[in-house]
């Protein structure tokens, strides 16, 4: 499914001219975009396959606007689609054409951080890294580190509930957040969670992390901070063939060793990350594990001695331990830039986000090769193996006809794979657009009503974010006409148009 | 990225490197975390990927206005989001490319137009700059503040050794701006050469380009480039051995001309030798022993790395090595990466980001109460000089005034 720019319906137009001058009531005129001129920009997140020209882009910078916004929209029927960085990589922030794009970029301050509680307030739009930068002085960092960690900002982290290097070891999103607030799509200001590990009832910040924006619009966030280790060292190791890289994996993890990352990238990834940041990476390796263990020294040098033995048993071709911070950095740098690095061998790249059951590493990565092959395109593989959660980057050129589609069945090709090993079909870059229609295959008709029937708990027009992360009913009984698998329709039970 | 570039542009010279540019960007978004204007503004249009989107849409047809040239002129052209692009997009090039396409189909106010006429006609010409500022400076004492601080106070030229009493020779720069604001530089950088044995002489050169390059007169820069070139033709063939810049925007420039005459038939192979042969003063001091100049300082030194040295140049981390070796303490400067908002004429045409900027960049320098700030670059120096609160010199002032304590 791609969406192209197309011309717009006059009616559209006008309706953009009254929305943009009423929200200019409410912010300053140069905050709100209603020149498709400006709007284009805004067309897409970082799923830059999926466009779709917003009706206009409001940038409030208080709280306020953005309650008076959203009460707007409710009262007028306009969905809103909130977006942070637009880094993400499901289309969560694509556009709806007659919905408002509500930015929460200006929201970039650091509120407050309590070093004795280690926590800190953070507006949504602060940069993930910057969380880290700013308390690092006290000997403090904040877990989750996406490779975008960068730019992508820490309300679209809690959105898509967002991963990392260091979650094997720490945790995703979900359990580094201790309370949200929230502008409801009343335009009620709620608080979420509470300074305390737990809070009565049911677990709603659990529900509203990951949720993609369908249930409220993030407009602050208390973070956990953790102490950093007194010591982290990474294991780099290569291997000559990827499914014994796969196993090594699985190996450790049987071990009864959690590192605090332990990455894989493949041959591809290797080479061009490494002409981007000189890492030293093992050029040559059908593909490298990363492999990083934090604590204590004696906890660490112990540790390294048990994963040396195990990456022994499992056949590595080459091993290396990061003499000094600056290479452990460095060997992280290439990891963490690998995806837009693909940006120098190929003009565009797609990327799924399967997670499977680590056992099954080995096999699975065999089947993506062979699918590459089948499909002629491109796959390079670079991941969160640790946490069996797959990113292969579908290599293709947009500017040749037919190449995104035949990017897009092989992409559906390798999540079919990941749902038929006993996996799910992200790991923690979401739905959004771009997996929607795998939601069906994931989920039967009653968990799929369930979903809805929380959406509407909470968005009763179905405004915020409408038509992503969770398929309706009817486009599910379309796809599955589509997608028979292995001679059964999906959703039997459900009327066909 | 999907490029489909219209038909006046597809099959130029620009248009080829821009679209090699544009397929390259992967919509990532890194960029924006580094992007100066993208911090203070919060909005898309505002950082690199917002930009690159904005000018992939004149080029590919769309006839732009004056949003367009506006976010355009907002961009310092710091390149710090080349720094931080792992898919290796040249932004800069295809800014230079997307500016002078813009300034062709949108008409500016004629105060704008005015104002860039102006900076063109004087700032490039030493004998047109040079007067107006001393001028400047007679009145200063009675200028109101604003005036006052835009206006360096004078600076004395300051001894310059012969240079023919060394085989070893080298070419400064003279420039435009430079001679006139801070005529202490260059005699500073050849007080030093002279005492690491090498002699430091000047042609009659001019204006490196960049301030009309950055103007969008891409004609009018060249003629400076081929000017220099013919100045400094017959020092090369005496067999200088590099041509030194002191200040790192002419730097950057200067290491272009290979690349920007690349297709002049007249001139693209001296321009090559004369970028080959161009050397940051840094570039110079880093392979040279340096433990023939004295090296005991109790200075407290604040650098500031201007993006033309890090960002253009490349060369993050030398002057700060070349300083440590030197005995002098360096202080540590937060987000160093970040431009401080000078950016050539960018103060003078974009002065409330400039000054947001500027204040936030003497805060990072001021953080840990230094003596001194030093700088690699001309426009920075003053830029910082007009609201610091400490004095703010070329680093290279500091080796001279240190040897001169002797």
């Amino acid at each position: 499914m791609s969406i192209a720019p197309k011309a717009e319906n006059p009616s559209l137009q006008s309706q953009r001219a009254r929305v943009a001058s009423d929200l200019r009531r409410v912010v300053a005129t140069d905050s709100v975009l209603d020149e498709e001129e400006s709007l284009r920009p805004y067309e897409c997140d970082g799923l830059s396959a999926y466009r779709r020209l917003p009706l206009v882009v409001v940038l409030p910078d208080t709280v306020d606007q953005v309650q008076q916004v959203v009460r707007y929209c409710h009262d007028n029927d306009i969905p809103i689609v909130a977006r942070g960085a637009g880094t993400g990589l499901s289309g969560g922030a694509l556009p709806i054409e007659d919905g408002v794009v509500l930015s929460l970029a200006k929201f970039n301050k650091v509120i407050s951080v309590d070093k004795d509680n280690r926590t800190a307030v953070v507006q949504p739009g602060v940069r993930n890294l910057a969380i880290s930068e700013t308390v690092s002085h006290l000997g403090l960092y904040y877990a989750p580190d996406p490779s975008s960690q960068i730019a992508c900002t820490i309300g679209g982290n809690v959105a898509e509930n967002a991963g990392g290097l260091h979650c094997l070891k720490y945790g995703l999103t979900v359990h580094n957040v201790l309370e949200i607030k929230i502008v409801t799509i009343e335009g009620d200001l709620v608080t979420i969670g509470s300074n305390a590990l737990d809070s009565p009832g049911y677990d709603l910040l659990a529900l509203m992390t990951g949720s993609e924006g369908l249930l409220g619009i993030i407009v602050e966030v208390t973070v956990k901070l953790l102490t950093k280790p007194d010591c982290a060292k990474v294991i780099m190791a290569s291997f000559d063939d990827i499914e014994k890289a796969g196993n090594a994996v699985a190996n450790i993890i049987t071990a009864g060793i959690i590192p605090g990352g332990l990455e894989m990238m493949d041959n591809a990834a290797i080479r061009v990350t490494e002409d981007f940041v000189h890492a030293g990476y093992d050029v040559e390796a059908a593909a490298i594990l990363l492999c990083e263990l934090d604590g204590t020294p004696e906890e660490v040098d112990d540790e390294i001695e048990r994963v040396k033995l195990v990456l022994e048993q499992s056949g590595y071709t080459q091993m290396q331990v990061a003499k000094d911070d600056n290479q452990r950095q460095l060997f992280w740098s290439g990891r963490k830039s690998a995806f837009p690095a693909v940006g120098r061998i190929s003009p565009d790249y797609y990327c799924m986000d399967g997670t499977i059951p680590r056992k099954t590493l080995g096999s699975v990565m065999s089947k993506v090769d062979e699918l590459s092959r089948q499909y002629d395109l491109r796959v390079v593989n670079v991941f969160h193996a640790g946490d069996g959660n797959l990113h292969p980057l579908i290599l293709y050129d947009g500017n040749v006809e037919g190449e995104l589609e035949r990017t897009e069945e092989l992409g559906g090709a390798i999540l079919d794979l990941c749902i038929e090993v006993g996996g799910t079909i992200t790991g923690e870059h979401g739905v959004g657009m771009e997996k929607i229609d795998h939601m069906c295959i994931q989920f039967d008709t009653l968990e799929l009503s369930q979903f809805h029937a929380v959406k509407q708990a909470f968005d009763t027009k179905r405004l915020l974010n409408p038509d992503k992360a969770v398929p309706t009913l009817h486009r599910c009984a379309e796809f599955g006409a589509m997608h028979v698998h292995k001679g059964q329709l999906k959703f039997p039970d459900i009327e066909r148009f | 990225m999907q490029t489909h570039l219209a038909d006046f542009i597809r099959n130029t010279i620009e248009g080829r490197e821009a679209d090699a540019i544009l397929r390259k960007c992967v919509h990532c978004g890194f960029c924006t975390a580094t992007c100066p204007t993208y911090q203070l503004l919060g909005d898309e249009l505002d950082g690199p990927r917002g930009r690159i989107y904005l000018m992939k849409q004149v080029l590919e047809g769309v006839t732009p206005t004056s949003t367009t040239q506006l976010h355009l002129d907002r961009c310092l052209s710091c390149r710090n989001c080349e720094t931080t692009c792992p898919s290796g997009v040249q932004y800069g090039r295809l800014l230079d490319i997307g500016r002078v396409i813009v300034e062709q189909q949108v008409e500016r106010t004629e105060v704008e137009k005015l104002k860039r006429k102006l900076l063109r006609l004087v700032i490039p010409y030493r004998n047109r700059f040079g007067p107006l500022l001393k001028i400047g400076q007679f009145f200063r004492p009675f200028l109101p503040k604003p005036l006052k601080q835009a206006t360096p106070a004078a600076r004395a030229a300051g001894v310059w050794p012969q240079a023919d009493k060394h085989d070893r020779r080298m070419l400064v720069l003279n420039g435009c701006v430079q001679p006139a604001i801070a005529p202490d530089i260059n005699s500073a950088t050849a007080r030093v050469l002279d005492q690491l044995g090498i002699g430091l002489t000047t042609a009659n050169d001019g204006c490196c380009g960049a301030l009309s390059y950055h103007l969008s007169a891409h004609d009018e820069a060249l003629g400076f480039v081929r000017q220099n070139i013919d100045a400094w033709w017959p020092y090369i063939e005496q067999g200088v051995e590099a041509i030194v810049i002191t200040a790192s925007g002419c730097g950057v420039m200067v290491k272009d001309y290979g690349y920007l005459l690349r297709h002049d038939t007249d001139y693209a192979k001296k321009a090559a030798t004369v970028s080959d042969l161009t050397k940051d003063i840094s570039e110079v001091l880093y392979t040279e022993d340096l433990t023939k100049l004295k090296t005991k300082s109790n200075k407290k030194v604040a650098f500031q790395a201007p993006c033309s040295l890090q960002h253009g140049l490349k060369l993050s981390g030398k002057v700060e090595d070349i300083l440590a070796r030197l005995g002098f303490s360096l202080t540590t400067v937060p987000d160093t990466h970040l431009c401080c908002g000078s950016a050539g004429t960018y103060s003078i045409l974009n002065p409330v980001i400039s000054n947001q900027l500027k204040k936030r960049k003497l805060e990072a320098l001021c953080s840990e109460q230094p003596d001194i700030i030093a700088t690699a670059n001309i426009g920075c120096l003053t830029h910082l000089e007009s609201e610091a609160t400490v004095p703010v010199v070329h680093w290279i002032n500091l080796i001279a005034a240190m040897s001169h304590e002797k």
